[in-house]
């Protein structure tokens, strides 16, 4: 199973994967165009301190807490992905209440968003993982 | 191992956490449930987002058409349980048939309680608010610019105010407690709700309650009348233990279960709303009659019944609620020493003692709420942590180094 690793080490604190993950939800060719003068709202989200930085998205964990607690059906996992179906969400908020990673959020239509490791929008590799430039963010399989 | 059978009544979140994890386990042995209601699973809580057009009936199921079939369950709507035969391990049902099963789990969630009020008999139209049902025949019946009459202002009476919103109805909620959520907001936090539900039209008598009923007025202890078109009922719900309690399995307010969701009789599993299980933020033995924990007991249950070894103990009061815009989140118990902030639109505090955090309210701002909840559920001492960053910011910097690449990095 293929995850995202974050390496905190690499990390230059650049937010660029916050950009190339809001990018990666429209459906524009040019990501400048894209996101001109708007308010970024990112799956994968920058945390820094005192010149330590790094990316947190959804860790699709083995155990998932936002799922099992999920009120509607609307977080299911599937062949490893946790996914949101956004016409079933109706933004109580009880993932965001559950998620140890503070990785689930509130979205502008109501119902609440996440790392979906870009399987509904692009091929092969996250958005994040690509765009970033210091390789701090990958996505591999690991032998667990 | 021989096929075994499992028998499990009813079919809400506890039931179907069961059949999830039974069939982790068990691709073949025959899983039979059995329900009151007639409906394919769904989810209660959403009644209310029902009523307020937020989700309709298809999208409020709580799993897939295909579920039962997926699962290989055999489902039996509309069917009551009479009594459980531990002996023969079988049960009987309300059409004279017996089911037997090897391993049964009782999710039987919980019902409305009606409190002895004089001349409630003389109210005609009069709701509960806890099912799909329930929330059909008040819908039939509700209608622009009534007035409705909630008895409660808890969680159940103040979702169902916000539902019936919608229809532009007059609403009074009565509340014996001075305060609204008062089971899970401290006094400063129920006061900003209440005001701001005051702003969405809800009128409130709170430290009151009825003492008497006509056919379309209610009479307060102070003596104050409220007329009213539509009562609804909502001041809380009783565990469903007679099943168990019948056959002399051991039960407080509901069903005692221990950490592998086994009740005091063999073979007899419980999970859900139903159950009293120990709350692992204050070590008390409560009834946390809330939609995860009831899956999780459901999945912990359906583990155990079908071989593995598996515990659940770590069931604590949580709840996310929305309410005319304002988001609410909260866990664990209010006790120990305080961290707050609030500004007009949001709310925060946090309680902690002995090195532990053991519960916060959040409102408004709820973001990353969820590594609060962690830090209850874990037990996570304190002083392992930049506790003073957490509680202005909760985030994964506060954790040592180690921990954020084992978290992030898959380094153990």
């Amino acid at each position: 199973m293929k995850r995202v690793y974050v390496n905190e080490k690499w990390c230059l604190g650049c937010h660029l994967c916050e950009y190339y993950c809001a990018f990666a939800s429209t459906n524009e060719k040019d990501m400048a165009r894209a996101l001109k003068d708007i308010r970024i709202k990112p799956r994968i989200r920058i945390e820094e301190k005192d010149g330590i930085s790094f990316a947190v998205s959804c860790r699709h964990c083995d155990e998932p807490l936002c799922v099992k607690g999920c009120i509607t059906g609307a977080l299911t996992k599937k062949d490893g992905v946790i996914t949101i179906n956004r016409d079933k969400c109706i933004g109580c908020y009880t993932c965001i209440l559950s998620c140890p990673y503070g990785a689930v959020s509130p979205s502008d239509d109501g119902a609440v968003q996440k790392c979906e490791l870009c399987i509904k929008t692009a091929r092969g590799t996250p958005k994040c993982v690509e765009g970033c430039p210091n390789g701090a963010i990958v996505f591999e399989e690991r032998g667990e | 191992m021989n096929s075994l059978k499992y028998v499990i009544i009813g079919n809400s979140a506890a039931a179907v956490g069961a059949v999830e994890a039974i069939r982790k386990n068990d691709r073949s042995g025959r899983i039979v449930i059995i329900s009151n209601e007639s409906h394919h699973t769904y989810s209660r809580p959403l009644i209310s987002y029902l009523l307020l057009g937020k989700t309709d009936e298809n999208r409020m199921k709580y799993r897939e058409d295909s579920f039962y079939s997926d699962n290989k369950c055999e489902f039996l709507p509309g069917i009551t349980v009479q009594k459980i035969e531990p002996g023969e391990k079988r049960i009987m049902l309300d059409d004279g048939r017996y089911e037997s099963y090897d391993k049964l789990l009782i999710a039987t969630g919980s019902s409305p309680f009606i409190p002895p009020v004089k001349g409630l008999e003389k109210v005609k139209r009069k709701f509960t608010f806890t099912t799909l049902d329930d929330a059909r025949k008040l819908d039939s019946v509700l209608k622009e610019g009534q007035n409705v009459l909630i008895l409660g202002a808890g969680l159940i009476g103040l979702k169902c105010a916000e539902g019936i919103s919608r229809k532009n109805v007059r609403t009074v909620c009565v509340d014996l407690s001075q305060r609204v959520l008062s089971s899970i907001l401290d006094e400063d936090a129920s006061d900003m709700i209440k005001k701001h539900l005051e702003k969405s039209n809800i009128r409130f008598y709170l430290g009151h309650q009825v003492a008497e009923f006509n056919e379309n007025h209610a009479v307060l202890d102070d003596n104050t009348e409220i007329p009213f078109d539509i009562l609804v009922i909502a001041v809380g719900v009783r565990p469903n233990i007679s099943l168990l309690k019948d056959i002399g399995g051991k039960t407080n307010r509901g069903i005692i279960i221990d950490e592998r969701c086994r009740t005091s009789i063999p073979d007899i599993y419980a999970a859900g709303d139903c159950c009293e299980c120990r709350d692992a933020s204050s070590g008390e033995m409560k009834v946390m009659a809330l939609l995860p924990n009831a899956y999780m007991q459901g999945e912990c249950a359906g583990m155990n019944m079908s071989g593995a070894d598996c515990v659940f103990d770590k069931a604590i009061p949580m709840n996310a609620i929305g309410l005319f815009g304002k988001h609410i989140i909260t866990a664990g118990v209010y006790t120990g020493d305080v961290y707050h902030e609030a500004d007009g639109e949001n709310y925060k505090k946090l309680f902690y003692s002995n090195n532990r955090l053991n519960g916060f309210i959040l409102i408004g701002n709820i973001e990353k709420a969820g590594i609060y909840t962690s830090l209850i559920r874990e037990g996570t001492p304190l002083d392992t942590i930049d506790f003073e960053l957490i509680c202005r910011m909760p985030g994964l910097m506060a954790f040592s180094k180690e921990e954020r690449a084992s978290r992030l990095n898959g380094i153990a």
